[in-house]
């Protein structure tokens, strides 16, 4: 080591050699997140005659690790509107922060809050679409589940690439392959939501994350689901998947020729 | 102010020779004449009132609000210039949502007031910019509970103190004025503008420090007071414009919210039946006076 202060704490030179600065990149391309690190997977959600039912479950997986088992992923807000969010964990807390900060600011206004869920779901479309454009998009796909600006029942979904649609039912990720066939058996058009009972529709979401707890390797059976009406929200965080079937495990035995 | 005349009052920032500021002392002045705003610390709450003095007919009722929210569970409302009162309401926000940025969590009272306080302090350093024409009044509730942290999705670990000292009580009602010079303090109840001596009377004898007065009751003091001290200056007409934060198992919720229209008028009756009985008693004293004059004569 010499007396110099720019030197200390570094490998000597004369024993290892000159730094090599080309590991630092000053000159390469900004590199952004290329893949989700934890994530959460499914959210389903199902119009009814009054609101929407959406549920996610609580796991946070880290890989296939199965990681944080009590994530919540289902946020209020402005006490009128749903967001589930699927896909990255932190760009999911990056999301919260936004809108909260939305929703204070929006409340400064002197006619007190005017954004509904159709305004809350453009808002986010426009987010996903500016960050996917940077080439730095933020990891999800989200539900959003309440009114839109005539009162009527709001359901759409927006993602990564700022993709934005709507259904009468909607899910994320593996839950459009498994839950979506089920729940449009029950809503296959606007019209059969707009007849659907309450009861019909949480029994609907129910039976899909049990479907999606018995085929979807990064699912767990603790899962948060809201009802979202005119009149507020209903929101359980902490439920468990019931009746699930496994007493016919015991019958099967080997890949073929076994008989026990 | 035996030294007006003497050059000293001329710039911001200019010291006399006697250690005074002039420029923040006319500031003062400014705010000496707006309408009254005034606070109340209560113990489930703060209140915040103010007096609107009406310009005009033509001005609509209810529109042209001087409270602000801050964040969502503060209020600041102030005396003076106006547009220094919105100014000053714009840096509190501002304020707030970079201590959140920050430390994912709600500014305290406290805090905020600090930082409004070094603000305004800033604008008596420069003979570039003048002094803030107003003196603010900011009110709170510190959540007493533990808060998540913004954005937080899971409960963390279910063993540990989590940092909280065992009997000593946290968060509670929070209540600062904050003047020209950047002065603060913590206040039981504060008063600025106008009418600020006759209110600061009238909550001195509310017992304030005491810790027991309920927000409702609190409202309706602040209505009265509003009302009394609005009494030096008759001749308008004025608007009152009240807001309150109650803790979180009130009716505000830890919010900062405009007091339910119902209850504003309830403790508007209240406040004017108040003054009527005064002005009664002081009629039914003339009314002992005069049968003694005709007595008299009578003589």
């Amino acid at each position: 080591m010499n007396h110099l202060p720019q030197a200390w704490g570094r490998p000597r030179d004369d024993v290892y050699g000159a730094y090599d600065g080309s590991y630092l990149q000053s000159n390469g391309p900004n590199q952004h997140t290329q893949s989700p690190v934890v994530t959460g997977t499914s959210v389903l959600a199902i119009k009814f005659k009054d609101g929407v039912v959406i549920a996610a479950d609580n796991l946070a997986s880290y890989g296939s690790l199965a990681r944080f088992t009590d994530v919540k992923r289902l946020r209020v807000f402005a006490e009128t509107t749903v967001v589930g969010f699927g896909g990255d964990v932190s760009d999911m807390q990056y999301l919260d922060r936004l809108l909260s900060s939305l929703d204070t600011e929006e409340a400064y206004g002197t006619a007190g809050h005017t954004l509904n869920a159709n305004n809350l779901h453009t808002y986010l479309t426009k987010v996903f679409y500016k960050r996917r454009s940077d080439f730095n998009p933020l990891w999800n796909q989200v539900l959003v589940a309440g009114m839109d600006g005539e009162g009527k029942p709001f359901l759409a979904s927006t993602d990564l690439l700022g993709t934005a649609f709507s259904s009468p039912s909607l899910a994320t990720g593996y839950g459009a392959h498994l839950a979506q066939p089920l729940m449009r058996k029950i809503a296959p058009d606007e019209e059969a939501a707009s007849k659907l009972s309450k009861e019909k529709a949480v029994e609907a979401i129910k039976e899909s994350m049990k479907v999606l707890y018995y085929r979807d390797a990064r699912s767990l059976d603790k899962y948060s689901i809201a009802v979202v009406t005119k009149d507020g929200i209903e929101l359980k965080e902490n439920e468990k998947l019931e009746n699930q079937s496994w007493a016919f495990a015991d019958q099967i035995r080997g890949y073929g020729t076994q008989v026990n | 102010m035996t030294s007006i005349g003497t050059g000293y009052d001329l710039t911001n920032s200019v010291f006399s020779p006697d250690g005074r500021n002039f420029q923040v002392e006319y500031a003062v002045k400014a705010v000496e004449n707006g309408g009254t705003s005034i606070g109340i610390r209560c113990k489930d709450g703060v209140v915040l009132a103010v007096e609107k003095v009406i310009t005009s007919k033509l001005l609509k009722a209810g529109a042209n609000k001087r409270i602000a929210t801050i964040d969502r569970h503060m209020g600041a409302v102030s005396s003076g210039l106006v547009p220094d009162g919105r100014h000053f309401v714009s840096r509190a926000r501002d304020e707030a949502a970079s201590w959140r940025k920050t430390y994912k969590t709600p500014i305290t009272t406290k805090d905020l007031a600090s930082r409004m306080g070094g603000y305004l302090q800033a604008y008596t350093l420069y003979s570039s910019v003048r002094p803030f024409g107003v003196t603010a009044i900011v009110a709170g509730w510190d959540s007493e509970l533990e808060l998540p942290v913004d954005g937080q999705v899971g409960s963390g670990p279910s063993i540990g103190s989590g940092g909280k000292v065992e009997g000593k009580t946290y968060g509670g009602p929070g209540l600062y004025m904050i003047e020209p010079s950047g002065q603060y303090w913590g206040y039981y109840g504060a008063a600025t503008g106008k009418g600020r001596q006759t209110a600061k009377a009238e909550m001195e004898k509310l017992d304030l420090a005491a810790g027991k007065l309920s927000l409702l009751d609190g409202v309706k003091e602040a209505a009265k007071i509003i009302y009394i001290a609005h009494a030096d200056n008759k001749d308008k007409e004025f608007e009152l414009e009240m807001t309150w934060i109650s803790n979180l198992d009130g009716p505000t919720k830890g919010r900062h919210q405009e007091v339910p229209k119902d209850l504003l008028e309830e403790a508007e009756r209240l406040a004017k039946k108040s003054l009527e009985d005064e002005d009664d008693e002081e009629e039914t004293k003339d009314d002992d006076d005069k049968p003694a004059d005709e007595d008299k004569m009578e003589e």
